[in-house]
C-alpha cells in the first residue's frame, strides 16, 4: 500500500484478482467450476448451517435450493413475510437466452448484450455464466407455476426490452417480480415446512460476525421484541439487495437499505463500483415535498410509447394535444435513429435532463425546473387499437392514473428519470465469494455482473441465476471444507460484534436532538441527487464530500429517536439505515470523484464527446474499484482489479 | 387540507389500546394515504410524541405489506391498497378513524401493525408445486391453453394484504386460499398436489383460527386486486373431489 494520501481523500492498495475462475476457455468455465467444486456428502449437509441475509430473488432462490440440498438454513429479513422483498415489485420482464422467437439469440449474444449494455465495465467471466444459466430459471420457474404470459397455442410469449434487438424477455403482465418472487418464495415454504429452513421475518441483520478471518454468524434484531439475538452458522450469505434509498427519493421499497453490506463492509469486505447507479427513464414524476418514493413504469412502455418534448419552449405549459406534431421533437429518435426510443436506460435518461435543462420540460415546476417528458401512445392506440394498448399496458395505465389523476389513454404520460438500481455492491470473485471468507453476496448486494450500467431485465434474471443455480454450486466447495469448528457464543469476537450493536441502538436513543431521521435522509438524498446523480463534475463532488461529512456530524449530534429499544421502534430502525447511509454516501462520492472517466451510470462532465455522448477511457480505467474500509476517522482504500476480456472485444458503445 | 384522524394506538401485542385524536393541516391531495401519516409522524417527533406504527414497503400496491381499517373499511374508500389511496379520495375538514386490522389469527403487534405469518403458514401447509431446483423440463414442453393461463394469472395477482380477512365478518381467509389453490390448481404444473393442497391449507386455516365461509362477498369488494369470489368456489371443489377420493 502507498502511504500517499490521493486527493487528499484515499489510498491506493495492492492490486486484486478474481482467483476462482478456472483456466480454461470462458463458455467452459462454469462446467469446469461445478466439477472442481468438492461435494458434500448428504448427511454432512444437515451438519452445516448457512445464514441467509434476504429473500428477495436471490435469496429465497438461495434458501429453498441449499434447502432441498439438506443444508440447514436460516433465513433472514426485515419484513413481516419474506414474499414481501423488494423484488415484487419489478415489473417489467426477465430475459433468458431462450431463442424461443428464432431471432438469433443465443448465449453469446445474451453476454455480449450484457457487457457492451453495461460499458465494459463487469467481469466477463461472471457475465458469461449468467448467460449461460439464464435459459433453466424460465424452465424452474414455469415448473413452480409461475404464470408468464402465454400465446394462444399455449408457449410463452417474449418481448423485447430497451437496449436490445431480440425478442428475449420473458415476463408476466406487469408484475414480473411478483409472480417469480412468489414462485421463489413458495419453494421457500416448501422447506420451511419440511424443516430445512428456519425463517426469521421482521429480524433485521445489524452486525457480520467475523472469527479467525471467516464469516461465521450475524447479529440481528428481533424488530417485534427489540431482543438482540446471535446466529453463529458456517458460511453467511447476503442477498440484502441495492442501495439506492441513499437517495431517498428512488423507486426502492422504503425499507431497502445498504446496512447488511455496509456492516460488512466495515469487517473487511470490500466495497466495488459503489458511485454506479442506474437511473431509470420511465418514472412518475415527483410531484411535491411530501413525496416519500418515485414509481417507476415498466421500461417495456419505450415499446410502443413515442418518447417527445415541445420544440419550443414557450409550447411547454400548452395541452400537449394541441401542439401540432411539427412543433414536437422527438428527440430519441432524432438523434439515435437505430434505437429512437429503445436507446439504454443512461442515454434516455441523460438526454430526458438535457431537454428539461434546455427549458423544454412540462409538468408541474419543482424547484423551478419543468422535470417531465412525454411518453405518448396516441400513435400506438391509433395503429393497434385502444383495446391491444389495454391489453398490454393496462395495468400500467391505471396504476398512472391513480398516481397522477391524468388519463394515459387521453392525455401523454409524463414520465422523468429516477434512482432505480445499483450496479455497485460487495466485490465478489467468481464464486460469489466476497473479500472475507466464508462471506457469500448475491443478487443486488453484490457487483460482478451488470458493469456501468443494467440492460434491462437483467436483475431479475441475476438474482435467479446466483440464488438458484450459481450460488448452491460454489458454496459447497466453501463447505466441503467443512464443518468448521463450532465458535461459542461467548467467543470475545462474538461478544464484540454483540455490544456494537447494542451501543449503537443506545446511542441513538440517547442523542435525544431535535431533528427527525427522515429529515436527515432527505437532505442526505438532496446532496446525493444533485452531485453524484446523473451527471458529476469534480467540484460538484468535492463539495458534496464535505457536505456530506457536515451532515453526518449533525446527524450524531442532533438526531432526535424516541421511543424505547425493547420492542417495534420504527424510528429507531430507519436511525440504523440512515446512519449507514450518510458512511456509504461519502464513498459514492469518493469512488466518483476518483473515476475520472463518463461509462454507463457514470457521467462525468469533463468526460465526454464533442456531441456531449459518454467517453470512456479504456486505457485508465478498464477495472474494478474495491474499496477497503479504512477504519473510523480513517481513509479508504482502492484495490483495482484490472478487466481483462477474452470473449469479447472492448469496444467503444455506439448507439446510433 | 386540514384533517381530524383518530388513530389506535397500542403500545405492544399485550398493551391496552385506545384512539387517539390528531389535527393535521396543509396535506397535499397529491400524497398518498401512507405519506399523510409521515406527515403526522414527524409532527409528532416535533412535538415529542412516538410516531404512529404502521406496515408499509414498497408503496407501489405490490407487496401487500400496508393495511389499514380507514373509516371502517379494509384499504379505505377505495379498491386499492391504502398506499395506493390518494388523499384526493378525501375533502378538507374530513374525520378520518384510521384502525389496524382485526382478526383473531392477526393479533396487534403495535399501534396499526399486525402479525400475518398465518398466511406463511397456511402456504407452508401445501401452497407450492414441489420440483427442487434443477428438476425441470423445458419450459416449453407443457403448453398451457391460454384461457387457464389467463385464470392463474389472476388468481396469481393476490399480493397477501389479508384485507379481505379484515373486512370478512366471519374472519375467514377464504379468499387468499382460494386465490392460490385457484393459481396452481389452473396449471398443469398444480396437477398433481391439487386435491392435497386443498385439504392441507384449508385444514391449516382453521387450525389458524380464521373464521368459515358464509359467501357474504365482503372479500371481493375488499380486494384491491379484484380478486373474484369464485375462487373460492373453485377451492370448495377441489376440497369436494379430495373428499369423495377423486383417484
Ligand atoms: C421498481 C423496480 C422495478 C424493477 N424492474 C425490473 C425488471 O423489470 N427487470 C429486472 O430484471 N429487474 C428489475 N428491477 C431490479 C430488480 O428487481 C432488483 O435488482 C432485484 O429484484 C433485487 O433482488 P435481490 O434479491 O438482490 O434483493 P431484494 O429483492 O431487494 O431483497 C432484499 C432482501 O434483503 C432483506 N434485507 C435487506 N437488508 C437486510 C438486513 N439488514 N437484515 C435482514 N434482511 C435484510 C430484505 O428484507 C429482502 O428480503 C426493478 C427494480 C425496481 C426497484
Ligand atoms: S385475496 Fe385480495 S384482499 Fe385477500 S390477501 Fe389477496 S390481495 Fe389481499
Ligand atoms: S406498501 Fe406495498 S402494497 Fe402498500
Amino acid at each position: 500500500m502507498t502511504d500517499q494520501l490521493i486527493d487528499g481523500l484515499y489510498r491506493e492498495g495492492e492490486p486484486i484478482a478474481d482467483t476462482k475462475a478456472p483456466d480454461v476457455p470462458v463458455p467452459e468455465m462454469w462446467t469446469r467450476r461445478k466439477f472442481d467444486a468438492a461435494l458434500v456428502n448428504p448427511a454432512n449437509r444437515r451438519k452445516l448451517d448457512v445464514i441467509i441475509v434476504g429473500t428477495g430473488l436471490a435469496g429465497a432462490s438461495a434458501g429453498a435450493t441449499l434447502g432441498e440440498a439438506g443444508y440447514n438454513v436460516k433465513s433472514f429479513c426485515y419484513q413481516d413475510s419474506p414474499r414481501r422483498a423488494h423484488s415484487i415489485a419489478a415489473q417489467g420482464g426477465i430475459n433468458a437466452a431462450k431463442n424461443y422467437k428464432d431471432d438469433g439469440d443465443s448465449v453469446y449474444r445474451l453476454f455480449y448484450d450484457t457487457e457492451k449494455g453495461g460499458d465494459y465495465r463487469s467481469r466477463e467471466t461472471n457475465t458469461y455464466r449468467l448467460a449461460e444459466v439464464s435459459a433453466g430459471i424460465i424452465d424452474q420457474c414455469v415448473a413452480q407455476g409461475v404464470p408468464f404470459a402465454r400465446e394462444y397455442g399455449g408457449l410463452l410469449d417474449n418481448r423485447s426490452f430497451g437496449g436490445v434487438q431480440v425478442s428475449r424477455t420473458f415476463y408476466a403482465r406487469g408484475q414480473t417480480g411478483q409472480q417469480l418472487l412468489i414462485g421463489a418464495y413458495q419453494a421457500l415454504e416448501r422447506q420451511i415446512a419440511a424443516g430445512t429452513v428456519q425463517m426469521f421475518a421482521r429480524h433485521e441483520m445489524l452486525e457480520l460476525v467475523v472469527v479467525d478471518g471467516r464469516a461465521r454468524g450475524i447479529i440481528a434484531r428481533d424488530l417485534v421484541s427489540g431482543e438482540i439475538e446471535t446466529h453463529m452458522a458456517d458460511a453467511v450469505v447476503l442477498a440484502s439487495g441495492g442501495y439506492g434509498n441513499v437517495f431517498y427519493l428512488s423507486t426502492n421499497a422504503m425499507g431497502s437499505n445498504v446496512t447488511a453490506a455496509w456492516r460488512a463492509h466495515r469487517k473487511g469486505a470490500y466495497f466495488a463500483n459503489p458511485c454506479y447507479t442506474q437511473i431509470h427513464p420511465t418514472c412518475i414524476p415527483q410531484s411535491g415535498e411530501h413525496q416519500s418514493k418515485l414509481t417507476l413504469m415498466s421500461e417495456s412502455l419505450r415499446n410502443d410509447g413515442r418518447i417527445w418534448v415541445p420544440k419550443n419552449a414557450e409550447d411547454c405549459d400548452k395541452d400537449p394535444r394541441q401542439i401540432p406534431p411539427e412543433d414536437r421533437d422527438y428527440y430519441l429518435e432524432r438523434i439515435y435513429p437505430a434505437f429512437g426510443n429503445l436507446v439504454p436506460r443512461d442515454i434516455a435518461s441523460r438526454q430526458a435532463k438535457n431537454m428539461c435543462d434546455e427549458g423544454r420540460g412540462v409538468g408541474p415546476e419543482v424547484d423551478g425546473v419543468r422535470r417531465g417528458v412525454y411518453l405518448d401512445f396516441a400513435a400506438a392506440i391509433e395503429r393497434m387499437g385502444e383495446e391491444a394498448v389495454r391489453a398490454k399496458y393496462g395495468n400500467l395505465f391505471e396504476m398512472y392514473e391513480q398516481i397522477t389523476g391524468d388519463n394515459p389513454y387521453q392525455v401523454p404520460m409524463r414520465i422523468y428519470p429516477a434512482v432505480h438500481y445499483t450496479m455497485g455492491g460487495l466485490w465478489v470473485d467468481y464464486d460469489l465469494e466476497a473479500s472475507i471468507p466464508g462471506l457469500f453476496v448475491a443478487g443486488e448486494a453484490n457487483f460482478s455482473d451488470h458493469g456501468a450500467n443494467r440492460l434491462g431485465a437483467s436483475a431479475l434474471m441475476q438474482g435467479l441465476a446466483d440464488g438458484y443455480f450459481v450460488l448452491p454450486n460454489t458454496i459447497r466447495a466453501y463447505l466441503a471444507k467443512g464443518p468448521f469448528e463450532k465458535v461459542a457464543e461467548d467467543h470475545p469476537d462474538v461478544q464484540d460484534a454483540r455490544r456494537s450493536v447494542s451501543d449503537r441502538v443506545e446511542r441513538f436513543l440517547s442523542v435525544g436532538g431535535t431533528r427527525s431521521v427522515d429529515s436527515y435522509h432527505k437532505e442526505l438524498g438532496k446532496i446525493m441527487w444533485e452531485k453524484c446523480g446523473m451527471e458529476r463534475t469534480d467540484a460538484g463532488l468535492r463539495e458534496a464530500i464535505e457536505q456530506v461529512r457536515a451532515l453526518r456530524q449533525d446527524f450524531w449530534d442532533n438526531v432526535r429517536v424516541l421511543g424505547t429499544a425493547d420492542g417495534l421502534n420504527q424510528s429507531l430502525e430507519k436511525a440504523g439505515r440512515v446512519a449507514d447511509f450518510l458512511e456509504m454516501g461519502e464513498l459514492m462520492c469518493i469512488d466518483a470523484l476518483h473515476r475520472r472517466e463518463s461509462c454507463g451510470g457514470h457521467f462525468r462532465a469533463e468526460s465526454q464527446t464533442e456531441d456531449g455522448e459518454a467517453l470512456r477511457h479504456d486505457d485508465e480505467f478498464a477495472y474494478v474499484a474495491a474499496w477497503e474500509w479504512g477504519g473510523d476517522g480513517g481513509t479508504p482504500v482502492l484495490h483495482k482489479e484490472d478487466l481483462t476480456f477474452k470473449a469479447i472485444e472492448l469496444k467503444q458503445r455506439s448507439y446510433k | 387540507m386540514k384533517l381530524a384522524l383518530s388513530i389506535w394506538r397500542q403500545d405492544g401485542p399485550r398493551a391496552k389500546g385506545r384512539m387517539v385524536r390528531y389535527d393535521i393541516d396543509g396535506v397535499s391531495e397529491d400524497s398518498s394515504f401512507l405519506e399523510m401519516l409521515d406527515m403526522l409522524n414527524e409532527q409528532l417527533i416535533e412535538e415529542g410524541e412516538e410516531p404512529v406504527a404502521f406496515d408499509s414497503d414498497c408503496r407501489e400496491g405490490i407487496c401487500g405489506m400496508c393495511g389499514v381499517v380507514v373509516n371502517g373499511s379494509a384499504h379505505g374508500p377505495e379498491r386499492t391498497t391504502t398506499c395506493q389511496l390518494h388523499m384526493r379520495s378525501f375533502k378538507d375538514g374530513d374525520e378520518i378513524v384510521i384502525e389496524p386490522w382485526r382478526a383473531d389469527p392477526f393479533p396487534v403487534i403495535k399501534d396499526l401493525v399486525v402479525d400475518r405469518s398465518a398466511f406463511d403458514r397456511i402456504i407452508q401447509a401445501g401452497g407450492f408445486v414441489s420440483v427442487n431446483t434443477g428438476a425441470a423440463p423445458d419450459a416449453h414442453a407443457v403448453p398451457v391453453p391460454k384461457e387457464h393461463a389467463d385464470r392463474a394469472f389472476m388468481a396469481a395477482e393476490c399480493i397477501g394484504c389479508g384485507a379481505c380477512v379484515a373486512a370478512c365478518p366471519n374472519g375467514s381467509a377464504s379468499l387468499f386460499m382460494g386465490a392460490k389453490i385457484t393459481h396452481l390448481g389452473e396449471l398443469p404444473q398444480g396437477q398433481p398436489e391439487r386435491d392435497a393442497r386443498a385439504v392441507a391449507m384449508t385444514e391449516q386455516h382453521d387450525h389458524e383460527g380464521f373464521g368459515g365461509c358464509t359467501n357474504l362477498g365482503e372479500c371481493t369488494r375488499a380486494c384491491p386486486k379484484g380478486i373474484p369470489l369464485n375462487v373460492i368456489s373453485q377451492m370448495n371443489g377441489d376440497v369436494r373431489r379430495a373428499g369423495y377420493g377423486h383417484r
